[in-house]
């Protein structure tokens, strides 16, 4: 009798003493996750803050993360600084009206005329909350970003939609039809998947400077129009998942070729078309080594390369440099999350890392 | 229209097969004009010097005569290449295997850590470029701060030859994200049957670690190497926009002193030497890494055979 109530005692304090090292392990975990978390949005606070900063504040250290400003008191139609004077072992506030040399001529906000001098190391600005909010203005404006916005859309849809068409139509061909030497040209297709982009990057660059293409869009739209091999390998291993059944039961039912294609593998393959077309944003929307070579004047440039010149010419205003930066991350970081699932899903099925 | 009367005459395998070819014409096409014909063209072109407004010169093999005998950027940058790949790749391979791990772990929130875990790789491009050149800063920089939280003075990053790629490698790791998403996706596809079975004979955390999910996420390790091998020949907005290959050279990735012969010197028959010679090297290190593969990579069709 005894001994098993021992033994159920002796059960228990296990089970008891599992949950304590189980919550303890939970908690190392949950610790080393929000450090780790901590350290990735670490960078991307930074640029927030940076990016609503005065330009005197960006380069402290210790970085001061909340952006402020030194109070200022209208009287009398004139506007003067307020400070934190240390009085006669009081501390009050008082605004600077004037300054001559290390002397500040201190007065109080309530009666500015009856003045005192104080040695102006005694006096320490009085600071408030602000955020520069204008200076997403300014760096759109000193740049002509409105311009850069419109060339990298005009980029990224057009090729997308080239890309959409050619790579659709590829994929059924490889897909659904039989004909001699499709599944040879179908080996070729995928060994160009692991061909390095420079091998055919000088004569490609030559032909578009002899067709006249250099500082034009046409170099970063055209090549979409002939089917990316990586793509149709995506579409059609999603094809291949369709059963038959379905095209032959549409043909019954007097579909086409074409009509297979529009009527049952489209509506079935929207998720890979998603995936494929958000993948291409935001490839195109990242692209800088083609826009680099391809774009000479200003008012061609996409985001990207006017990101870079701005770094390049601008490196004096960080302040201006980090909120264009982050305007121009934004359609990413907002693409991302209304279309998580996709972006995770897409990772899987493609292995493409972002 | 004429067309679909005259097709219809046809045998149903002839027309099936017109259909094909007229589909995949556009991929057809644009492989002679963007592929093959290119490909063809630069390989000509690395004999020549060519500076697309002077007539070109055939050379023989001169360029690639200079360029391993004479050019010591050459052998700069694929040491440089090189250094970067084995610094950053088994580092983002440790990193993102082990944060998707821990979050294997049934941790509450799993969406919101991998949300933000994966975050950093969205954002890529200039942007990140240009944000890191910040917080790299040797004086300013929000990376030395911390650092000298914890008591160390961090050192001059960018600025400092022996620290600048290694910076870039660390850079690297925010972007870790990435391949975090792929091994979680494989951690939660091994069967859980495998771990019950292994708890049974006795194994402790390590060793299922070691002999049941490494085993059984093999082959998605290797195909993350293959491509981040490659990818490190391609590796070129980072440095062009932070360091512009210095301080020294110290960051002069192969695919930059491309760009530089190409278009900043516009020697662009050497530059298509160096294309060659990159994607022989590619060809090798993709074939290499698929031979050694059998030795380490597991994909569970092999079981038996290996019994």
């Amino acid at each position: 009798m005894a001994a098993a109530v021992d033994a159920e005692r002796v059960a228990r304090q296990q089970r008891l003493e599992h949950t304590r090292r189980d919550v303890l392990s939970r908690t190392v975990v949950l610790v080393i996750l929000s450090l780790g978390a901590i350290a990735m949005l670490f960078p991307l606070v930074w640029m927030v803050s940076s990016s609503l900063k005065p330009l005197a504040q960006i380069n402290l250290f210790p970085p001061k993360w909340i952006p402020t400003e030194q109070v200022k008191v209208e009287v009398k139609g004139k506007v003067y600084p307020l400070y934190k004077v240390e009085l006669d072992g009081e501390t009050r506030q008082l605004l600077m009206v004037n300054k001559v040399q290390r002397t500040g001529v201190f007065a109080d906000p309530s009666d500015i005329s009856q003045t005192i001098e104080v040695d102006v190391r005694q006096a320490e600005p009085v600071e408030q909350v602000r955020f520069r909010w204008e200076n997403y203005v300014e760096a759109m404006t000193t740049v002509p970003f409105y311009r850069y916005a419109v060339n990298t859309m005009f980029v990224i849809f057009g090729s997308m939609a080239g890309m959409l068409i050619s790579t659709v139509l590829v994929a059924y061909g490889f897909s659904r039809f039989r004909a001699p030497g499709l599944d040879i040209l179908f080996l070729i297709l995928l060994s160009t998947t692991m061909l390095p982009n420079q091998v055919r990057l000088i004569p490609t660059y030559i032909l578009f400077s002899k067709l006249g293409w250099i500082d034009t869009l046409r170099p970063l739209i055209i090549p979409s129009f002939f089917a990316g091999a990586y793509d149709v390998f995506l579409l059609r291993q999603y094809f291949m998942t369709i059963p038959l059944e379905m095209d032959d039961a549409a043909k019954i039912d007097g579909c086409g070729v074409m009509g297979i294609l529009f009527r049952i593998l489209l509506p079935l393959a929207k998720p890979a078309i998603a995936t494929l077309a958000i993948f291409h944003f935001m490839w195109a929307y990242n692209d800088f080594y083609d826009p680099l070579i391809y774009l000479q004047r200003q008012r061609n440039f996409t985001i990207a390369l006017g990101l870079q010149s701005f770094n390049a010419f601008r490196s004096a205003r960080p302040d201006l440099l980090m909120a264009a930066s982050l305007v121009t991350v934004l359609p990413c970081i907002l693409l991302f999350f209304f279309a998580q699932r996709i972006f995770i899903q897409g990772i899987v099925v493609t292995g493409v890392k972002g | 229209m004429n067309l679909k009367p005259l097709t219809s005459r046809l045998p149903p395998a002839t027309r099936e097969s017109l259909w094909a070819y007229v589909l995949v014409s556009p991929w057809v096409i644009g492989f002679f004009i963007w592929t093959a014909g290119p490909m063809l063209a630069s390989f000509f072109l690395s004999f020549t010097e060519y500076n697309v407004v002077s007539p070109l010169v055939w050379l023989g093999t001169a360029n690639y005569r200079g360029i391993f005998t004479v050019d010591p950027l050459f052998w700069q940058s694929l040491k440089v290449t090189f250094t970067y790949a084995i610094m950053s790749l088994p580092a983002g391979l440790v990193v993102g295997l082990a944060v998707a791990l821990l979050l294997n772990l049934n941790v509450p929130g799993l969406s919101i850590w991998r949300a933000i875990y994966y975050l950093p790789s969205v954002i890529a491009g200039v942007a990140v470029a240009v944000l890191w050149q910040y917080v790299l800063n040797p004086r300013f920089g929000v990376l030395n701060w911390a650092l000298s939280l914890v008591g160390i003075k961090g050192p001059g990053w960018l600025a400092d030859p022996n620290w600048a790629l290694s910076s870039l490698a660390i850079m690297s790791l925010w972007g870790a994200g990435g391949g975090m998403i792929l091994y979680l996706a494989a951690l939660q596809s091994v069967p859980t049957a495998l771990y019950d079975a292994a708890k049974i004979d006795g194994a402790n955390a390590w060793h299922r670690l070691r002999h049941v999910t490494l085993p059984m996420i093999s082959p998605v390790i290797f195909f993350n190497l293959v491509m981040g091998t490659i990818g490190t020949f391609q590796y070129f907005t980072n440095a062009f926009v932070m360091t512009q290959g210095g301080p020294v050279n110290a960051t002069l990735f192969y695919n930059l002193y491309l760009y530089n012969n190409a278009f900043r010197y516009f020697r662009m028959g050497y530059a298509s030497a160096l294309a060659w010679i990159l994607f022989v090297i590619i060809l090798f290190f993709t074939l290499l890494i698929f031979r050694s593969s059998s030795v380490w990579v597991y994909y569970e069709g092999q079981l038996r055979r290996r019994r």
